[in-house]
């Protein structure tokens, strides 16, 4: 009798010890996505301002100027819902302006456009690298959160399901291109 | 930054990781960065002042080979150690998946993690076996880097998600600048002349570095250009290699032995024609980028990853793997065309600049500052149960 309750407390016990780091692993998880999503922000966020500055500059031409200018500007406003399709329109217009090498030749001559030209270029590097990142740990997350223990006992608490951020982030092979 | 890497294999040991890994501090140091590497090394073995050593590495037979693996307590608080002493905003791990100092440091850190997976190896039972152990692990990870199109492939296939491709880099200058000499190339006979000379390097008892194709495809290219010598630098048995030829051929195949790195940069800057007939278990081919660096044209089999460093033969030649004919074929026809070796020679060198250190050194920075954005830095992760943490009863 005495054997049996003690196998059955061992038994709670380590379904108790298994529980909590399934709940630990899924703590990083969010933590990693949060970390993550900030990163993707914060370049996303990055790539319209330089934009903007070339678009304000008098670097390019005007309507280049002008194209650029509106899709940099709706991607900052964007809200929440909005916004994987604004940024792609910035994708969109970025690629549109910097189709030819003539153009990105063009800005890097002129006084102070070698530097713009650059920070540009790591930007839309840097947007596919973040948004790879992100959507990874999306991907890990949402493994683990339908997971049986995690359903059952409702280990993710009020966390809200984690969503991939989907945009075309196609970077203009005139600025991407390595020599 | 302060940047943490680790290296799974012996750091006594020659092998691509291994070179990887101290090109890469190096470069880092270089730009100013404070680095440090763990690595596993025999307790008398000279170590350059930024690696530490995580005690000495056991043999056990792993995956079909004997394998050098750090494991074990002591190991793993060798790890902790060198987390807690380090203080990282980032650490960069190597093979994370192997069962050494890797996946060690994956259980026993937090924060910013960066893995770059270099093998692409088939799915393994002991593979499917470890998921479960592994995952937990991996998913730890904030960013994945993978060497190749084809090894991001079979790491998409294996564990899931995603990864970034930042290829292996290499020192072009270093081999560009190399001094050609004159006993190891054909001094300009190869156009007119029936002469020229051929490369191989690669160990010579691995048959997947591929030394038995080139060997079955000399008497054909021999016929066709008798003065035509193929040098070999490379470990292994030199009588075994040359055991299926006639005297006649055997005469034109030169073993140079194991080559130090300057011998290798001459060695690829003299010869008329690069030939790598690697047959498999190749996920990315420096050896091609560094013959590509010395401008040496490149006749390489269409093994994926091999299509992938050749720009799809733009800027080398491929030929159907294992077949000897197809490989004695390209490379009479490349021996006899000057110019279109002096054209895959330009296109090569102005390609491999994405190779070079400093493109490959500032993508690599900045996969490390994406993930530090948001993140705090690297700590040993003291959260061994968790239930301790959650009832308010961790030590701290």
């Amino acid at each position: 009798m005495t054997a049996t309750l003690i196998w059955i407390l061992v038994a709670l016990v380590a379904v108790g010890l298994y529980l909590s780091w399934t709940a630990g692993r899924l703590d990083r998880l969010h933590a990693r996505i949060d970390a993550a999503r900030a990163a993707l922000d914060a370049q996303l966020l990055r790539r319209a301002s330089v934009t903007q500055e070339l678009a304000t500059s008098g670097l390019l031409d005007p309507a280049a100027s002008i194209v650029l200018y509106e899709a940099a500007h709706a991607a900052r406003q964007a809200d929440e819902e909005h916004r994987e399709v604004a940024e792609s329109e910035l994708s969109q217009a970025l690629r549109a302006v910097f189709g030819e090498p003539v153009q990105v030749e063009a800005v890097r001559e002129a006084p102070g456009g070698e530097s713009a030209a650059g920070e540009l270029a790591a930007a839309v590097r840097r947007v596919p690298m973040a948004r790879r990142f992100h959507n990874d740990a999306v991907r890990a997350a949402r493994a683990l959160r339908r997971h049986r223990t995690v359903r059952w006992f409702r280990l993710a608490g009020h966390a809200p399901f984690p969503l991939a951020f989907e945009m075309d982030d196609e970077p203009p092979p005139a600025l991407a291109d390595r020599p | 930054m302060r940047i943490g890497i680790v290296c799974p294999y012996s750091w006594d040991v020659p092998g691509g990781v291994q070179f990887h890994i101290r090109d890469l501090a190096e470069h880092l140091i270089g730009l100013g960065h404070a680095v440090s590497v763990l690595a596993p090394a025999e307790d008398d073995t000279p170590l350059p002042p930024y690696v530490v050593s995580a005690g000495r590495a056991v043999p056990v037979p792993y995956n079909g080979s004997v394998a050098r693996l750090n494991f074990g307590f002591l190991s793993a608080a060798r790890v902790r150690r060198w987390l807690h002493d380090g203080r990282f905003d980032v650490i960069h791990i190597h093979e994370p998946t192997s069962p050494s100092l890797g996946l060690l440091s994956c259980w026993a850190a937090q924060g910013p993690i960066v893995a770059t997976f270099h093998t692409s190896n088939p799915r393994s039972r002991a593979m499917i076996a470890a998921y479960p152990i592994l995952q937990p692990a991996l998913e730890k990870i904030s960013a994945r880097i993978a060497v190749s199109e084809y090894a991001r492939r079979t790491l998409v296939e294996h564990l899931g998600g995603d990864a970034v491709v930042i290829p292996n880099g290499v020192d072009v200058d270093f081999f560009a600048r190399a001094e050609p000499k004159a006993e190891w190339g054909s001094g300009g006979t190869a156009g007119e002349a029936e002469g020229g000379t051929l490369g191989f390097i690669g160990r010579i008892d691995e048959p997947r570095k591929g030394l038995p194709v080139l060997m079955k495809a000399l008497p054909r290219i021999l016929e066709a250009r008798p003065g035509t010598r193929l040098l070999v630098a490379g470990r292994g048995d030199q009588e075994e290699a040359v055991e299926s030829l006639p005297g006649s051929v055997r005469a034109r195949v030169e073993f140079l032995g194991t080559v130090s790195d300057e011998d290798k940069a001459r060695l690829l800057r003299s010869v008329d024609l690069y030939v790598a007939p690697n047959t498999g278990g190749e996920s990315f081919g420096i050896i091609l980028v560094e013959a590509l660096s010395a401008g040496a044209p490149v006749l390489a089999s269409d093994l994926d990853a091999f299509a992938q460093v050749l720009d799809q033969g733009a800027a080398g030649e491929l030929f159907a793997n294992e077949d000897a004919g197809a490989l004695a074929d390209a490379a009479i026809r490349l021996l006899g065309s000057p110019s279109r070796r002096a054209a895959l020679s330009a296109r090569g060198s102005a390609h491999v600049r994405r190779f070079d250190w400093s493109t490959v050194g500032s993508d690599i920075l900045a996969v490390y500052e994406t993930v530090t954005d948001g993140a705090a830095s690297v700590a040993a992760d003291e959260r061994p149960g968790g239930l301790m943490a959650r009832f308010g009863l961790a030590r701290d």
